[in-house]
């Protein structure tokens, strides 16, 4: 990576220069104005740049080169599970018959695309030990709202509208207070104790009959199983509370714990995690929304089902809590979803979720005399580290992240999740082999030492990237959010 | 279990586990308490390998009616229009699609440069001052205006035209109940918002009109006088709008629009039987600070080097939690990545010829329709779509169309009632004339 600026694609534009190809106009060419009303015919063109192809695909190749990715190198952020995305997803994602299909279409012409999307139901509700499953949502936020939104409307068929309250572990992503916002619930945090596990107690004490839910990710974003699951699930239905699964962790547990036989009633999972869509940058993602039978009349519009060996969309749920995206969710996430669970089959499910926990563990464990380890227990596929002991050096944990960078590493989820001081979250994934894991461990060994010997090193870090820490509070305090050409 | 993407070989694992010190993986699932314990294994279809899986899968796929093989005039939010070849190319190299959001920007500038060029981009062909990194689709999006219109103005009720896409208008009354927010419809008259009625619904607890533009029927919907009646009660003025449209019609943030929201996917989006696509959302600086999502900002580093950041994240879920503007983290940032190459190698001049012949191809159509003698049912002056009228169920007209090759319009009946065998024509520059002239050519013939 070279340490210069580059440019804009709008400062290397050149009037009269062209990046497409459309075909002569073959119709009798009007003039607009004879065709639009007075005063809605665009008057100032808008300012996009005008490149040769060339142009365009050295431009983005350059910023592809300042852009670290999974196939860049490892990518240990937790809660992200930032494992290899396979090829051949993107591959059959591309097909013509998956790719180029449109959601209105009639359903006839359209029955592989349904039974794919079917087939890709059946298997994540034996997954999930769920009774239903939408593919709807967008992303796991969205299935958030989504599966609270069906809870809020099980509780008001039952002429139960007092229930306001959705309850979240201090240790929850932020997704799940902001989520139960939008669903027009009052969120309140219940406390996790000395273990790192939701305080039983505090917990019967937020209930009552005023709880919607509790939403808890299991295990949590500690990376702890929530050993006390059942004794929770029987707290929350004690009270006619619902039981929600935040699955962003569910590569923990495939195939050694299903939410539902944990008493969960609704789930949502990020395919874009688990199995293997790809981050995009930031999205797309995919959330689907498993539910168990007592709130499958609230599913979202539409639903597929398969009647006379067809598959089709019924719309007549008169319960329904509506629609939640227009056509049927993120279709092409989906088939990348199931193209990695048909590559997997059964045992090797099995096998992602035991070697992410076996990764995760040997890190921890190699980790543990230079770092603070705050829960000293068997994690699942992650763990928190505390910078506590570097702090004292005057060394933070962005400091440790920044230094990691030099060493060809995305560095770990930090300074989350809230409860854990100078936290550093890792989550190796199991596509990692243990001479990438061991060259990781090395490298967090060193700025360990560096941190006591040479610290400046790791407090002036990053040394190596294209360029140095950025300015937030000056990006905060005069935003520009877009380019403006120069008058 | 050997599997290409599963390295850890026998002597990897014993090493690790005498490391960790337990005698076997199983040992470290013991937390797990018994009684949730799943044993034995999935019941699901067993592994399949690499070239048996692409060969089921690829048939499958051959099962649908694909817009590479027909010739199709089914638009209703979803088009097909060009896609340069150099998108597909860009948004393929993994060091953009295997990423996350970009959180540390050393290693991230690509990204956050390209979305910062995003942004500048939708606010050029919306007329906005500030555009934010994404939203999951237009219809999400617009739902996240009426909410942000409801906090901003401190009203619980929005009104929204009939003529705003159906599935939009579903979802934002989803997102209403959840908000406590009242939704009110208001009626078309002569396939566009009825202007009487809006100004009799308006009133001073009013948060948001919302339009679209050009709107389901194709018309070109009066932002001028909808903007008037809007502001006149100090409501919020948002459009959604196909934004290749832009490149012909007066952008919407001309008309003083307070929040355009819309879907990228005319961008080089495949319409991957409904998403991904790419929702955006732009407004005026005045709302800077409460849009929903993520923003990228430019700054600089420590020797004044010119970079780009996440910024304004106080509004953000991860920071304000229950007082977030919005729930939403995971956007469509690979999807706003191919929108922008597209409207870059588009450009300037493109964006224009490319909305042009739009308009110019979907006149051609309604010209030739009308002299096959086919109704069309609204004269106001319309875009790449536009309504007509047959005299059977447009379902039968569809098949009868799919065997000459050609996937025929939407069946406007489903949800407006008054609409019965009306069907929702749509032509991008991807049809050639022979096509127009064949599809009316069949249309009329089936409607006699
Ligand atoms: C624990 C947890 N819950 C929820 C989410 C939200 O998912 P998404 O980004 O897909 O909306 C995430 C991911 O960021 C997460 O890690």
């Amino acid at each position: 990576m070279s340490k210069k600026d580059q440019k804009l694609i709008f400062e290397m534009s050149q009037p009269g220069r062209i990046g497409y190809s459309l075909p002569e106009l073959d119709v009798p060419r009007k003039d607009a104005a004879e065709l639009l009303p007075d005063g809605y015919v665009r008057e100032e063109a808008p300012e996009l740049p005008e490149v040769s192809e060339l142009d365009i695909m050295r431009h983005y190749t350059a910023l592809s080169k300042r852009n670290h990715g999974v196939d860049s190198g490892f990518y240990p952020l937790g809660s992200c599970t930032m494992k290899y995305n396979p090829k051949i997803n993107e591959d059959i994602a591309r097909l013509d018959g998956l790719a180029h299909i449109h959601p209105l279409q009639q359903e006839e012409t359209v029955q592989g695309a349904l039974e794919l999307m079917y087939d890709l139901q059946e298997h994540l509700k034996e997954i999930t030990g769920m009774d239903e499953v939408t593919l709807q949502p967008a992303a796991g936020a969205h299935g958030e709202w989504t599966g609270l939104m069906m809870i809020r409307a099980f509780h008001e068929a039952n002429g139960d509208f007092n229930r306001t309250k959705v309850i979240v572990p201090d240790s929850a992503h932020g997704t799940n207070p902001a989520s139960a916002a939008v669903a027009g619930f009052e969120t309140v945090t219940v406390k996790s104790g000395e273990d790192g596990l939701v305080d039983l107690e505090d917990l019967k004490r937020v209930v009552d009959e005023t709880t919607a839910a509790l939403m808890l990710t299991n295990p949590n974003t500690l990376g702890l199983f929530e050993e006390n699951i059942l004794e929770m699930a029987e707290i929350i239905h004690g009270v006619g509370g619902k039981l929600y699964y935040d699955g962003a962790n569910l590569n923990a547990v495939m195939s050694k714990a299903r939410p539902g036989d944990m008493g969960f009633d609704v789930v949502h999972l990020n395919l874009h995690k688990t199995f293997t869509g790809p981050h995009g940058g930031g999205g797309p993602g995919s959330g689907p929304v498993g539910v168990k039978a007592d709130l499958m009349p609230f599913l979202p519009k539409p639903v597929l089902v398969k009647k006379d060996g067809m598959y089709q969309f019924d719309n007549e749920r008169p319960q329904s809590i509506g629609r939640v995206k227009p056509f049927y969710g993120n279709f092409g996430i989906n088939v990348r979803a199931y193209t990695y669970i048909r590559s997997m089959g059964p045992d090797g499910l099995k096998a992602v979720t035991e070697y992410a926990v076996l990764n995760a563990n040997y890190m921890m464990r190699r980790l543990a005399p230079y770092f603070d380890l705050p829960y000293n227990r068997h994690s699942k596929h992650e763990f928190v580290l505390s910078g506590r002991r570097q702090k004292k050096l005057g060394v933070r944990t962005l400091d440790i992240a920044k230094r990691l960078l030099d060493f060809g590493y995305h560095p770990p989820t930090i300074y989350f999740p809230l409860n854990v001081e100078e936290c550093m979250m890792i989550e190796p994934t199991e596509t990692e082999s243990k001479e990438t894991l061991d060259a990781f461990i090395e490298a967090m060994i060193q700025i360990a030492k560096e941190a006591e010997e040479t610290p400046e090193v790791v407090q002036e870090a990053p040394h190596t990237t294209v360029i140095g820490r950025l300015d937030e509070t000056l990006a905060a305090r005069k935003p520009v959010l877009r380019y403006e050409k120069e008058q | 279990m050997k599997h290409r993407y599963l390295p850890l070989t026998e002597s990897d694992k014993k090493e690790m586990l005498d490391a960790i010190g337990v005698s076997s993986i199983e040992e470290l699932f013991e937390d797990i308490p018994e009684k949730v314990r799943f044993k034995g294994t999935y019941n699901l279809k067993e592994a399949k390998a690499e070239p048996l899986l692409k060969r089921e899968l690829s048939q499958l796929a051959a099962k649908n009616a694909n817009n590479k093989q027909y010739a199709s005039f089914l638009g209703a939010g979803v088009y097909d229009h060009y896609a340069p070849s150099i998108v597909d190319h860009v948004i393929s190299r993994s060091e953009f699609y295997t990423a996350y959001t970009p959180y540390q920007p050393e290693i991230s500038q690509g990204e956050l440069q390209a979305i910062f060029e995003f942004q500048t981009m939708i606010c050029e062909l919306t007329g906005m001052d500030v555009a934010n990194s994404s939203m999951y689709d237009g219809g999400t999006a617009l739902a996240e205006a009426a909410m942000l219109s409801a906090g901003q103005t401190k009203r619980k009720k929005v009104l929204v035209s009939e003529t705003v896409h159906p599935e939009a208008r579903d979802v934002l009354r989803t997102y209403a109940k959840g908000q406590g927010i009242e939704v009110i419809e208001v009626p078309y008259k002569n396939g566009a918002t009825d202007l009487e009625s809006l100004n009799s619904l308006v009133d001073r607890d009013t948060a948001a009109v919302i339009v679209q533009y050009p709107n389901f029927f194709g018309v070109v919907e009066p932002l001028a006088d909808v903007e008037k009646a809007a502001h006149g009660e100090g409501a919020m003025f948002v459009v959604s709008a196909n934004p290749l449209s832009l490149g012909i019609l007066t952008p919407p943030g001309k008309f003083g629009a307070d929040i355009v929201v819309g879907d990228a996917q005319p961008f080089g989006i495949p319409a991957q039987f409904g998403g991904p696509h790419c929702g955006y959302f732009a407004v005026t600086k005045k709302l800077m600070r409460k849009v929903p999502g993520r923003l990228v900002g430019q700054t600089k580093d420590e020797e004044g080097q010119r970079g780009f950041v996440l910024t304004l994240q106080a509004r953000e879920q991860h920071i304000r939690r229950d007082k977030a503007t919005s729930n939403i983290c995971s956007n469509q940032a690979l999807n706003a990545l191919a929108a922008s190459v597209a409207m870059t190698a588009l450009g300037k001049n493109g964006v224009r010829e490319s909305a042009e012949q739009n308009l110019q191809k979907a006149h051609f159509a309604k010209e030739a329709l009308k002299q096959q003698g086919v109704d069309i049912v609204f004269e106001a002056p319309t875009f790449n779509e536009f309504v007509i009228r047959l005299n059977k169920p447009v379902k039968d007209v569809n098949s009868q169309l799919l065997k000459q090759g050609i996937i025929g319009g939407y069946d406007l009946g489903l949800v407006y009632k008054e609409l019965k065998n009306c069907m929702l024509v749509a032509v991008t520059e991807m049809r050639t004339k022979e096509e127009i002239e064949l599809f009316a050519k069949e249309v009329g013939e089936h409607h006699e």
